[in-house]
């Protein structure tokens, strides 16, 4: 396989991770999927449908042999409630990644980052792949690399938000200084987005808002795939400096055909 | 006997010889047991103990999958 990133153990073709929820319907889902390029899924833990048998579930949609699957630990505040869900998450059996989320505000859904740190040095001893979705504070990043992180995972902006990378600088100072791989996650609302995100130097992105509820989330997902290799391979080609200020020509200075010889002096009183 | 499953109180039949294991109550439920995960009043039952583990009267049972989220 072509391995453009690793994080732990585990190798990926698609440096974009894609979510599975809020999709207007499993069939659209399945195609904005395939139309990503992705090879890794985001899920949730949750009860199983006991009362309607005849209901579809997610798995039945999504090939286990072509997404590696990603659980998450959405909805949980506390460190408890994270780690007893991440361990029924690999008990389903289909993976030991977790997406390590400690929430801290209900409104804004940005995390708890002392209950993260924690959280990530618990599930780090038993053995799991931690992937935690984190802000975009260098501290706390290097914390939870310390703390065994996989990778670590800095919001560009809220879950949803669609704002895109509200702080590239805090971002580009995370990437400069951690070793473990910087995945861009939440707040991606479209294709350029994730080219900003990529240009800085993330290694990737994970979205799932900004596919699932685009009016066409199949060919979004085709543009977000197309932005994602643009934005890395703009990033590998080293871009030009910014300058401020001044300006430098891209065409030559030295006399031509097209530039004038110096005015002439008026010389006065000439006859 | 009586059994909290997801949140909910039901009632199960006790069978005539040994117990009600997970295995008979996923049976009961018609539930295969793949791509699920099994916890019992807080602790996880591993798949290889699902047709010894048996259940008692009062149990809080959370049978878990996974479903869309990002």
């Amino acid at each position: 396989m072509n391995c453009e990133l690793k994080i732990g153990k585990y190798e990926f073709k698609s440096r974009m991770f894609v979510g599975t929820g809020k999709y207007s319907s499993f069939g659209i889902m399945k195609e904005a999927l395939e139309s990503s390029g992705t090879d890794c899924v985001t899920v949730a833990v949750r009860r199983v449908n006991l009362t309607d048998k005849t209901k579809e579930s997610l798995l039945d949609y999504i090939d286990p042999k072509r997404y590696k699957i990603l659980p998450n630990t959405a909805g949980c505040y506390t460190v408890d409630e994270a780690i007893r869900t991440a361990r029924l998450a690999r008990e389903v059996g289909l993976s030991d990644m977790i997406k390590l989320e400690v929430i801290g505000d209900e409104k804004t859904l940005y995390p708890d980052l002392n209950g993260l740190i924690e959280a990530t040095k618990a599930l780090v001893k038993e053995g799991f792949t931690v992937l935690p979705y984190t802000s975009d504070d260098l501290v706390t990043a290097l914390r939870l690399e310390d703390a065994g992180a996989a990778c670590v995972m800095p919001l560009g902006a809220p879950i949803g938000s669609g704002l895109g990378i509200t702080s590239p600088m805090n971002i580009q100072i995370i990437i400069s200084r951690l070793k473990v791989p910087v995945i861009v996650d939440a707040g991606v609302g479209t294709a350029s987005d994730i080219a900003v995100a990529m240009e800085l130097g993330a290694d990737g992105v994970l979205l799932n808002t900004g596919i699932a509820l685009a009016k066409d989330p199949v060919n979004m997902a085709k543009a977000m795939r197309l932005a994602c290799e643009a934005g890395r391979l703009a990033y590998l080609s080293g871009r030009i400096a910014k300058k401020y200020f001044v300006a430098e020509p891209s065409s030559p200075l030295e006399a031509g055909l097209l530039r004038p010889a110096p005015m002439p002096q008026i010389i006065k009183n000439k006859k | 006997m009586r059994l909290f499953i997801n949140g909910n109180q039901k009632e199960f039949p006790e069978p005539s010889s040994g117990g009600l294991t997970v295995k008979s109550l996923l049976n009961a439920l018609k539930l295969k047991p793949e791509a699920m995960a099994f916890e019992l009043n807080l602790e996880i039952v591993p798949k290889k103990d699902y047709d010894s583990r048996l259940l008692k009267e009062g149990d809080k049972i959370e049978i878990i999958s996974f479903v869309g989220g990002g």
